[in-house]
């Protein structure tokens, strides 16, 4: 074996490009295509998904699903609430993350290193679910939009990856000629780091405002009140919970085949619906990602 | 350290920090409280992080002593009286012990052993793409899975094998296993959470290796070119050995996480019908502590889960340490 393959290393090489390339393709495909297919079956007549005759285009085409979407009220209230607790809450995770960041990324200052260690700890260790609700029901904060901001605004992991980047991108010359001019460390922190950081902070930025977008667990335990209840929990009764219609045209169609007929073309559209946004942001930060696992695996 | 060796020999250059003072004093001393005036404004900076992490993180481990006490609303966190183990005991008796502890171990050792060898593999192909824009389409592909929230994931495998309306269902039927319910039944519940584990997070995963795979010296694959190595033994003997320690790294978190079943993808995934191999600590935490309110009980069970890990974490540690050197600490 070993002879043929030094005398014919061509034919081998091609050969192994062309199993790299079965194998990508592979992988594609198994990723791909279950999007494609909730893309498809979104507009397609539900009972001709179920029987396995939509494949590769939309048959039955027909928009009722999003025409349903649209007129849920309970959709739009849980998107209102999910926007708005994505941007306050991203806004208050940088605004807590990026000036601690700098701070500890200062070789002057002393007590970097305790503080870093008393962060870190939290990753491994925490007091558990239990302890944790009683102290955020003692804070009055349950039922309330400040539960979705600020318990853990400051993700350890994503102040290591800013504190990193601030270690090694910035250098070290601009404080000291900075300060020499007068510079003081919140106007250094705003007028140069900040702008010089715009790759860590896209990063650290998305990170936190797909862990809001996408959480579920903070409502679930901490939020009973229908008026605040966010996308997530909206989606599990509708996908999860077979609670397609709450409301609209609907709602009579549960005494019918109706309701079913077309409660599979709903759920597919409100996967569409409520994944949209992030799908629409990804593409133009997707260049900052490897860049921002690579940065916090130095020192993570 | 050397900054700060620097600053040990009397001439920091933070002197010119405090603009208003009327002129730097030869050699101040390194005293706690000047350092805190030379500093006072990163002290600012790190100040809400203290805060919340303080209240957030650190406040709950004061309460772990709920674990051993009675709760008392009227007293608060510590006013019940002492129990000592007793709430460990009653787990440990309790009938539900044995089959929790078993779906737990069960469902996050499949994790492991299948997920986490998956990212891996993933990395060493897509790195031997020699193609450089389908490999690009391939990582934006296969890293978008990642960010669908686990309420639409679970929502999609709801949909996709559900045996009346389902396509995979459909299919399953089509084959002649009609009456396997993938969503319900015992025997599937495990495979179906490790293989959509996978499919959501492969990608994203290998995101890690890659990185490592790209800072191999390329005079290596060279100078294997010209000694005659195959595109696999380049993957053997320098691909591969590149990326061990990041491996081991981890290795160690996964197993220092050995019991922590992501719980929301579990809770979203039980039915009643899967309910007897779908019970993990996690949920069982959820249910009797948030639902049930048995504050005492639950918190013990959750710190039993949290003890187990770090016994894990140091084990796999330790283990490594003598085996290969590498340390997370």
């Amino acid at each position: 074996m070993d002879a043929i393959r030094a005398k014919r290393r061509p034919t081998n090489d091609i050969l192994f490009d062309a199993v790299i390339v079965i194998l990508c393709l592979f992988a594609f495909l198994i990723v791909a295509y279950p999007l494609y297919f909730v893309i498809i079956a979104s507009v397609s007549d539900s009972t001709l998904v179920a029987t396995g005759k939509v494949t590769l285009f939309p048959k039955g085409f027909s928009m009722f699903g999003y025409k349903e979407i649209l007129n849920d009220s309970r959709i739009w209230t849980g998107y209102g609430n999910t926007i708005l607790y994505t941007f306050l809450g991203t806004f208050v995770n940088l605004l807590f993350t990026l000036p601690a960041a700098y701070a500890l990324s200062r070789p002057e200052f002393r007590a970097r290193r305790f503080i870093m260690f008393a962060f870190v700890i939290t990753m491994f260790f925490n007091g558990g679910l239990i302890p944790t609700y009683l102290l955020i029901k003692g804070l009055g904060m349950t039922n309330t939009m400040w539960v979705f901001i600020f318990p853990f605004c400051v993700n350890v992991f994503n102040l290591i990856i800013t504190r990193t980047f601030f270690d090694n991108s910035i250098p070290k010359e601009l404080y000291e000629a900075a300060s020499m001019d007068g510079c003081s460390h919140f106007r250094f922190f705003w007028s140069v780091v900040l702008p010089l950081s715009k790759a860590v902070i896209s990063v650290v930025g998305l990170y936190y405002l797909v862990a809001h977008w996408n959480d579920f667990f903070t409502a679930l335990v901490y939020v009973r009140d229908n008026k605040l209840q966010p996308l997530q929990i909206v989606l599990r009764d509708i996908l999860l919970s077979n609670q397609v219609f709450s409301s609209g045209a609907g709602s009579g169609g549960a005494s019918g085949g109706y309701a079913q007929r077309y409660a599979d073309q709903i759920k597919y559209g409100v996967i569409i619906v409520s994944t949209l946004p992030i799908l629409i942001v990804y593409p133009f930060i997707q260049k900052y990602f490897e860049k921002g696992v690579l940065i916090g695996s130095v020192k993570g | 350290m050397s900054i700060r060796t620097a600053q040990g020999t009397g001439k920091p250059p933070e002197l010119g920090l405090a603009p208003n003072a009327p002129e730097p004093r030869l050699a101040p001393k390194q005293t706690v409280f000047n350092a805190f005036r030379r500093d006072y404004q990163l002290w600012v900076m790190v100040l809400p992080a203290i805060i919340v992490i303080a209240l957030f993180n650190y406040v709950p481990m004061y309460g772990i002593q709920l674990a051993f006490r009675d709760y008392d609303f009227a007293n608060g966190l510590t006013g019940g009286e002492w129990r000592g183990l007793y709430y460990f005991k009653q787990f440990i008796d309790s009938y539900l012990f044995v089959d929790i502890m078993k779906n737990t171990v069960t469902i996050s050792l499949a994790t492991i052993l299948i997920g986490f060898p998956a990212p891996i593999i993933l990395a060493l192909i897509l790195n031997q793409l020699r193609w450089k824009r389908a490999k690009k389409v391939l990582q934006t592909t296969v890293y978008l899975p990642h960010f669908i929230s686990i309420v639409v994931m679970v929502g999609l495998l709801n949909v996709l094998l559900s045996p009346n309306t389902g396509i995979v269902g459909y299919l399953m039927a089509s084959m002649g296993f009609g009456d396997i319910n993938l969503l319900a039944d015992v025997s599937t519940f495990v495979p179906v959470y490790v293989i959509s584990d996978i499919w959501q997070h492969c990608g994203w995963n290998s995101i890690i290796y890659l990185a490592a795979l790209s800072s191999v010296d390329p005079q290596l694959y060279d100078s294997s070119k010209i000694d005659g190595a195959s595109r696999w033994q380049t993957i053997k003997h320098i691909d591969l050995p590149a990326l061990v320690p990041t491996i081991i790294i981890l290795f160690i978190l996964t197993m220092g996480n050995v019991l922590g079943t992501g719980f929301e993808k579990i809770f979203l995934m039980q039915n009643t019908l899967n309910l007897p191999v779908s019970e993990v600590i996690a949920t069982y935490v959820y249910k009797i502590g948030i639902i049930s309110n048995q504050i005492s009980y639950s918190s013990a069970i959750g710190l039993f889960n949290t003890v187990i890990n770090f016994i894990f974490l140091f084990a796999t540690n330790a283990i490594s340490k003598r085996v290969s050197n590498t340390s997370l600490w």
